[in-house]
């Protein structure tokens, strides 16, 4: 009992850690794209990020089911060239959990860069800094309330994924049962005390990660605005 | 007859509190000279510099720096911010609120040369703040801080975008007596943007009034600012 406990815990850490750490990388510049582009159609790309906040669960895990079904073209074009099967498969769910969080990473660091008066970057520039340097020595450096609360946000709500996960992984156990799908299974099966162990570890958990975020960002906030 | 550094004739839309106005501005800056942009807010004064910077683009126009064009509408050439020689002060100093004094002065460098920035630190009297950031500093200090990084890669021009506006009448007076300093003693040619007479009296050699889109006066302050212009300003 207590391995299986262990082990869909496990999977769910693995699963919250594989997406923020990908999230982390394309988030950023995603955030610096939306927020410093001069584009008019960045906003397509704004409501696209912001979909998977409006969008059901399961509408999102019943496309990305047809998609990685080998009858359609990208589920096949994966299976054929790369012997890759998605469905039901813990890849699947890492790459269900990417779209679906996109929002909660995007969104965090894109209002730390928003906040940032717009000359910090101009005068990293009249300086004869590139953008890369500027971005690495300048903007991120004074945006890390943003990334962390882009970081814990990411990786609380991935733990307390349900729809896409049960959509697309199945729940089998021990490759794509995690923690918050066992609390569901649990109570089907009137197993209600294993149920409580699950749903009580995830209750603290949650409130230590959001416990964390206003506390350090508190901190961060007592900074004089520039 | 004094050489010509900057050779600026730009055309721009912008808007104004009285609606989209065009700022049509043609003007020369003499090499090291001490050059003020006069005007009420909301004239185009910061647009101005920050197209010298070349943080904003004209509609066209021609900016030629030296020998090097630096804009050029009719050739398409428009060098980025980054190779244009130019420190510029923020009217809110834009300091990096992640770096110390001292690592502002390390990272606007070019070559670090210790002896230049221990001299700057000397200079702007941040010594002993090297190790602050600037959320410990006080006005006075953040904005020889500000001078002090935008002097740091050693430019051919300085840029102030009304960089006493924010501080109170004393500190003023002490930090438009170290800018003169700061410019005879780093031979940058500076071009201010400022709304203040007494600070256009103080600080400049040469003065363009901009009005309504356009240089409506230029010349020494004292020629520019008759009795019945200061009074004009104050009523």
């Amino acid at each position: 009992m207590d391995e299986i406990f262990l082990q869909t815990f496990w999977i769910s850490i693995k699963l919250a850690s594989l997406t923020t750490i990908v999230l982390f990388f394309t988030g950023i510049p995603i955030a610096y794209f939306l927020t410093y582009s001069s584009l008019r159609s960045k906003v397509i790309l704004q409501a696209l990020v912001s979909m998977p906040l409006v969008l059901p669960p399961s509408v999102l895990g019943f496309y990305l089911l047809l998609a990685f079904s080998p009858n359609y073209w990208p589920g096949h074009f994966l299976n054929h060239y790369f012997g890759l099967r998605l469905a039901f498969s813990f890849t699947g769910i890492l790459i269900g959990s990417i779209i679906f969080n996109l929002p909660f990473m995007v969104n965090s660091i894109q209002t730390g860069f928003s906040n940032l008066p717009a000359s910090l970057k101009d005068a990293s520039y009249t300086l004869g800094k590139s953008r890369g340097t500027t971005i690495f020595r300048v903007l991120l450096p004074n945006i890390k309330p943003a990334l962390l609360t882009g970081v814990c946000l990411t990786f609380a709500h991935t733990i307390g994924e349900f729809g896409v996960i049960l959509m697309i992984g199945g729940n089998i156990p021990g490759k794509t049962r995690v923690a918050a799908l066992a609390v569901y299974d649990e109570v089907q099966a009137l197993n209600f005390g294993i149920a409580n162990k699950y749903a009580i570890f995830l209750f603290i958990f949650s409130f230590v990660v959001l416990l964390f975020i206003y506390s350090v960002n508190r901190e961060y906030l007592k900074w004089k605005k520039f | 007859m004094e050489e010509i550094l900057i050779e600026l004739h730009v055309n721009k839309k912008i808007h104004t509190n009285n609606g989209n106005e065009v700022l049509d501005v043609t003007f020369k800056i003499p090499k090291y000279g001490l050059v003020t942009l006069f005007g009420k807010s909301g004239v185009g004064k910061t647009t101005l510099l920050r197209i010298i910077a070349g943080l904003t683009n004209p509609d066209h126009g021609l900016i030629k720096v030296g020998e090097e064009i630096w804009y050029d509408s009719t050739q398409k050439i428009n060098i980025k911010p980054q190779f244009r020689d130019i420190g510029f002060v923020f009217q809110d100093y834009a300091l990096f609120p992640n770096m110390t004094v001292k690592e502002h002065l390390l990272y606007a460098s070019r070559e670090k040369e210790t002896r230049y920035i221990a001299e700057l630190l000397d200079v702007f009297h941040l010594r002993g703040l090297c190790n602050r950031k600037p959320e410990r500093l006080s006005g006075g200090q953040q904005q020889r801080l500000a001078v002090a990084r935008a002097l740091a890669r050693k430019p051919q021009i300085l840029l102030l975008d009304e960089p006493l506006s924010a501080l109170d009448s004393e500190t003023r007076e002490i930090l438009q007596h170290e800018i003169i300093l700061a410019h005879t003693n780093f031979q940058a040619t500076t071009l201010l943007v400022s709304h203040d007479i007494e600070e256009v009296y103080r600080l400049s050699d040469f003065v363009y009034v901009i009005e309504k889109g356009k240089i409506q006066k230029q010349g020494k302050p004292g020629e520019v600012f008759t009795r019945s212009s200061i009074v004009e300003n104050f009523k």
